[in-house]
C-alpha cells in the first residue's frame, strides 16, 4: 500500500479526486435512500399546514434560537413517551423547511407542547419565564408583545415555502396576511376566511389576550398551541414498539 | 503590506472591491430597510474603505523583484493577528452565554442580548472565526514550505482571507439581528452561504495553483488533511445550504429539504463539520508543527496513510448517531452507530502516530509550553474521539444525548484538542514570521498554558457531571412506576454545574487574553527592532534544494 500510496501523493488533482469519492460514498449511501424509499415518512391523510400566523411565529421561535434549547422530537423511549407524549413521526415534520429537532434539552422537549398550558400562560412564561417558573433559566422574551407582527410578506413566505414542495393553494398565497390578521381577531372579518381555508380545527382567537393588536406574541403561541396537533397519526397508533 | 502587491494586483484588487461595494449598494436599496439592507451597507462600507486605501496606492512602482524569491506571509500574519481577536472575542461570549444559564438575568432587555441569539455568536465566533481563520493562516505557511513554492499570486490569499472574515462579521451580526437559518453551525443565510463559496474557490485554486508549482515531488501529509478540508467543506456547505429566499431583497428563505431528510443532511453536515473543518484541518496542522517543534520525524508513514483515508471515508456515514431513536429510518441510525465505533481506529492511529513522534523528544515536552500545548491537544484528540465513538453506541446515546454531557464531549474536543492545537502551532509559527528567535515571555506561554489546561479539565468535568445526573434524573422511575422527577427538578440539579462550567470556560478565555498579549507584543518588539535593521533580507526560496528548512 505506501508505494502504491508514494505514486499516488505525486499528483494533485488524482488526489484530490481521490478525497472526493471516498468521501462522497456514505452521504450517498445514507441520504439519498431517504428521498426515495417510500416508507421513510408515513403516510397521513389528515396532516395540515401551518397558517400564515403559525409560519411567522415558526419563524420568530428561530430567530430567537429557541431550537438551541428545546427539542421538537420524542424518541423511542419509554420514558420519554411517559414525560412528553406519543414518540414523533417523520410524518409531523414533514412541512417543516427546515426541521427543529434540536439537540439540547436545556429546557423541556416541546414536540407536544400544544393545548398543554393556556395561551395566558404561555404569555406570561414567554414575557418573564420566572413570573410562572421561579427556577427557569429561560430568557424574559418582554419585546414580543411589545413587537407588532411583520406580516405583509407573509404571501412571499408561503410561495416559498410551496416552491420547496410544501401544497400551499394560490388562495392561501394570496390571503396570507388577512389571514395572519384574522387568527388573532375571532371577530373580525378576516376571521372566517381562516378556518375556510385552512380547515375548521384551526386556532382562531387573541393568543396574547389583545384582538386589537397582532403581535409577534400572537404569532409564536398560536405556534406553540399547534405543536403536537399537526396530525393525530401519532396518537392514534399503537407506540408498542419502544426501545429498551 | 499593499507596497508588495505588484501594479496589476492592485488594479484588480481595486476592481473587486469596486464591484463589492456595488453589491452592497444594491443589498442596502433592495433591502426595505431590514436586516439585509444593513448588510448591504457593511458590505459597501468595507469596500470603499479598503478600496479608498488601495486607490491613493494604484500608481505606485512596482515592489521590488526580489520579494518573488522568498515566500508570501503577510496574509499569515495579518491571518495570525485576526484567529487571536476572534478567539478572545468568541470565547468572551462563550462565558457569557454559560453565565447566562446559571444567572438568567445577567443581560440586557433587548433582543440582541438574549441567549438564543448570543449562542450562535460564540459557536460561529470559534468555530468559524478562531478556527477558521487559524486554518487559513496557517495553511497558507504549511502549503508554502511542504512544497518549496511561493503562493501564485498575492492577491487572491488576501480576497480569501478578507473576504471568509466578511463572511463571519455577516454571520455574527445577522445572529445579532436576528438573521439565521437555524440549522446548527450553519446559521448564516442564503446570501452569505453564497459568499462563502465564493471564498472557498479561490482558497480552493489557491491550494491547486500552488501545488502545482510544488519543487517537493511529494504532496506532504499536512496538505492531505488541509485539502480534504477544503474539498469536503465546500460539498457539505453547498449540499446542507440548500434554500429559496422568499425574494431577492430578503434574508429569509426556506430550506429546500424538511422533517426526516433535512435532519439527516444537517446532522451529515454537522458532523462532518466537525470532521473536516475542526479534525482534517487541525490535523494538517498538527502533522506539521508537532514534528517541526519537536524536531522529530512523523513516526509512521503507513500509520499516516491509515488514519487519513480512514477518517476521509467512514466520518462521512457516522452524521446519524446525532439522531438515534429518532424519526429517521431506523437502518440509517445503525449504519451511523456502526460507522461511528470504527472510526476509533483511524482516530487513533492519528493520536497514536503523534504521540509516538514524540518519543525521543519528551524532555521538550516538559520544558517547552508550546510543544506541550500540542502534546495535550493530541491526548485530547484521543481522548474526545474515544468518548465521541462511545456516546455514538445506541445503548450509552439514550443517556447522554439532549444532556450536558453533549456539551461537555464537544468542549473536550473543541478546548482540548482544537484551541491547544492553535495556540501550540501560533506560538511555533509567531517567531518564524516575525523573524524573531523566541516569543516575546516564555513565561506567558507557560501561565496560558496551565490556565487553557485547568479550564479545559473544569468544564468538561462540570458537564459530564451535569449529564450524566440529568440523564439519569430524566428516566429515574419511583417505586410506584412513575417518574421520579419533573424536568424542572433536573434544571434545578443544574445550577451548581453551571456555574463550575462558567468558571472553566472564565479560565480558558483569561488564558487566551494573555496568549493575545503575548503575541502582540512580540510583533511590537519585532517592529522595534526592524526599524533598527533596515533592508534585513527574508529568506530565499530558491537558493538551491534543501537550503531552505521547511519550518522557516
Amino acid at each position: 500500500m505506501p508505494d502504491f500510496h508514494r505514486k499516488m501523493e505525486r499528483s494533485a488533482i488524482g488526489f484530490m479526486l481521490a478525497i472526493l469519492g471516498v468521501a462522497s460514498i456514505g452521504g450517498l449511501v445514507e441520504i439519498a435512500p431517504l428521498f426515495t424509499i417510500h416508507e421513510t415518512v408515513e403516510d397521513v391523510a389528515d396532516m395540515r399546514m401551518y397558517t400564515p400566523l403559525e409560519l411567522a411565529g415558526r419563524n420568530i421561535y428561530m430567530r430567537e434560537g429557541c431550537y438551541a434549547c428545546h427539542s421538537q422530537m420524542i424518541r423511542t423511549l419509554r420514558d420519554e413517551v411517559e414525560r412528553y407524549g406519543p414518540y414523533s413521526l417523520a410524518v409531523e415534520s414533514k412541512y417543516d423547511h427546515p426541521m427543529l429537532w434540536g439537540s439540547k434539552r436545556t429546557g423541556p422537549d416541546l414536540a407536544r407542547i400544544g393545548d398543554k398550558y393556556s395561551d395566558a400562560w404561555q404569555v406570561k412564561h414567554l414575557d418573564n419565564p420566572r413570573d410562572v417558573v421561579p427556577e427557569s433559566v429561560m430568557p424574559a422574551y418582554r419585546w414580543l408583545l411589545r413587537n407588532w407582527l411583520d406580516a405583509k410578506d407573509l404571501g412571499e413566505h408561503l410561495r416559498a415555502m410551496r416552491d420547496v414542495g410544501v401544497p400551499y393553494t394560490d388562495d392561501m398565497i394570496a390571503n396570507a396576511t388577512a389571514d395572519a390578521y384574522g387568527q388573532a381577531a375571532p371577530d373580525s372579518q378576516e376571521a372566517a376566511g381562516v378556518a375556510k381555508r385552512f380547515g375548521a380545527a384551526t386556532n382562531v382567537r387573541a393568543f396574547d389576550g389583545d384582538p386589537g393588536r397582532l403581535t409577534e406574541m400572537d404569532a409564536v403561541v398560536a405556534y406553540l398551541q399547534v405543536l403536537g396537533h399537526l396530525t393525530d397519526a401519532a396518537s392514534k397508533m399503537e407506540q408498542t414498539a419502544l426501545g429498551d | 503590506m499593499i507596497a508588495r502587491l505588484t501594479v496589476a494586483e492592485r488594479r484588480i484588487g481595486f476592481v473587486i472591491l469596486l464591484l463589492m461595494a456595488a453589491t452592497g449598494l444594491a443589498m442596502a436599496a433592495g433591502g426595505r430597510g431590514d436586516a439585509f439592507g444593513v448588510h448591504g451597507f457593511m458590505v459597501m462600507l468595507l469596500s470603499l474603505a479598503f478600496g479608498a486605501r488601495l486607490m491613493t496606492t494604484l500608481d505606485a512602482p512596482e515592489p521590488d523583484p526580489s520579494q518573488f524569491q522568498h515566500y508570501y506571509d503577510d496574509p499569515t500574519r495579518v491571518g495570525i493577528v485576526l484567529t487571536m481577536i476572534w478567539g478572545v472575542v468568541g470565547m468572551l461570549v462563550g462565558v457569557w452565554v454559560a453565565a447566562l444559564l446559571a444567572w438568567p438575568d445577567l443581560t440586557f432587555d433587548a433582543a440582541w442580548a438574549s441567549y438564543g441569539r448570543l449562542r450562535p455568536v460564540h459557536t460561529s465566533g470559534v468555530i468559524f472565526g478562531f478556527g477558521g481563520n487559524a486554518l487559513i493562516a496557517t495553511s497558507f505557511h504549511v502549503l508554502q514550505r511542504t512544497s518549496r513554492a511561493r503562493l501564485p499570486d498575492q492577491l487572491s490569499p488576501w480576497f480569501v482571507l478578507i473576504g471568509y472574515n466578511l463572511f463571519c462579521i455577516i454571520a455574527a451580526s445577522g445572529y445579532l439581528m436576528g438573521i439565521t437559518q437555524s440549522k446548527e453551525y450553519a446559521e448564516p443565510e442564503w446570501y452569505a452561504d453564497l459568499w462563502l463559496v465564493v471564498v472557498w474557490v479561490v482558497y480552493f485554486l489557491i491550494f491547486i495553483r500552488t501545488l502545482a508549482r510544488r519543487k517537493e515531488p511529494h504532496i506532504y501529509v499536512a496538505n492531505w488533511y488541509y485539502m480534504a478540508f477544503i474539498l469536503v467543506v465546500a460539498v457539505l456547505h453547498i449540499v446542507n445550504n440548500l434554500a429559496v429566499p422568499i425574494s431577492w431583497g430578503s434574508a429569509k428563505s426556506y430550506s429546500l429539504f424538511s422533517g426526516v431528510q433535512d435532519a439527516m443532511t444537517q446532522w451529515w453536515y454537522g458532523h462532518n463539520a466537525v470532521a473536516f473543518f475542526l479534525t482534517a484541518g487541525f490535523l494538517g496542522m498538527m502533522y506539521y508543527y508537532l514534528p517541526k517543534r519537536a524536531n522529530r520525524p512523523i513516526f509512521s508513514y503507513p500509520l499516516s496513510i491509515i488514519s487519513f483515508w480512514g477518517i476521509t471515508f467512514m466520518y462521512m456515514w457516522a452524521g446519524s448517531h446525532h439522531l438515534l431513536y429518532t424519526a429517521l429510518p431506523q437502518w440509517v441510525q445503525t449504519l451511523g452507530m456502526t460507522f461511528s465505533v470504527v472510526l476509533l481506529v483511524p482516530s487513533w492511529a492519528s493520536a497514536g502516530n503523534a504521540l509516538a513522534t514524540l518519543n525521543g523528544a519528551w524532555h521538550k515536552v516538559r520544558d517547552d509550553a508550546t510543544l506541550r500545548f500540542m502534546m495535550v491537544a493530541a491526548v485530547f484528540y484521543g481522548l474526545s474521539t474515544f468518548e465521541g465513538s462511545f456516546m455514538a453506541i445506541r445503548a450509552v446515546n439514550s443517556l447522554s444525548h439532549y444532556t450536558d454531557w453533549t456539551i461537555g464531549h464537544v468542549h473536550a474536543g473543541a478546548l482540548g484538542w482544537v484551541a491547544m492545537i492553535s495556540f501550540g502551532s501560533i506560538y511555533a509559527l509567531v517567531p518564524w514570521m516575525w523573524k524573531r528567535e523566541t516569543m516575546y515571555s516564555a513565561k506567558l506561554i507557560e501561565v496560558h498554558f496551565w490556565l487553557a489546561l485547568a479550564g479545559t479539565i473544569v468544564y468538561v468535568f462540570s458537564m459530564w457531571n451535569a449529564g450524566l445526573i440529568q440523564g439519569l434524573m430524566w428516566r429515574t422511575y419511583n417505586d410506584s412506576g412513575t417518574l421520579a422527577y419533573s424536568f424542572i427538578d433536573s434544571m434545578e440539579a443544574m445550577h451548581p454545574y453551571y456555574i463550575a462550567r462558567t468558571i472553566g470556560g472564565l479560565l480558558f478565555l483569561l488564558g487566551a487574553i494573555v496568549g493575545t498579549y503575548n503575541v502582540l507584543m512580540t510583533i511590537r518588539q519585532a517592529g522595534i527592532e526592524r526599524t533598527v535593521a533596515v533592508g534585513e533580507p527574508d529568506l530565499p526560496v530558491v537558493a538551491g534544494a534543501g537550503a531552505v528548512q521547511a519550518g522557516e
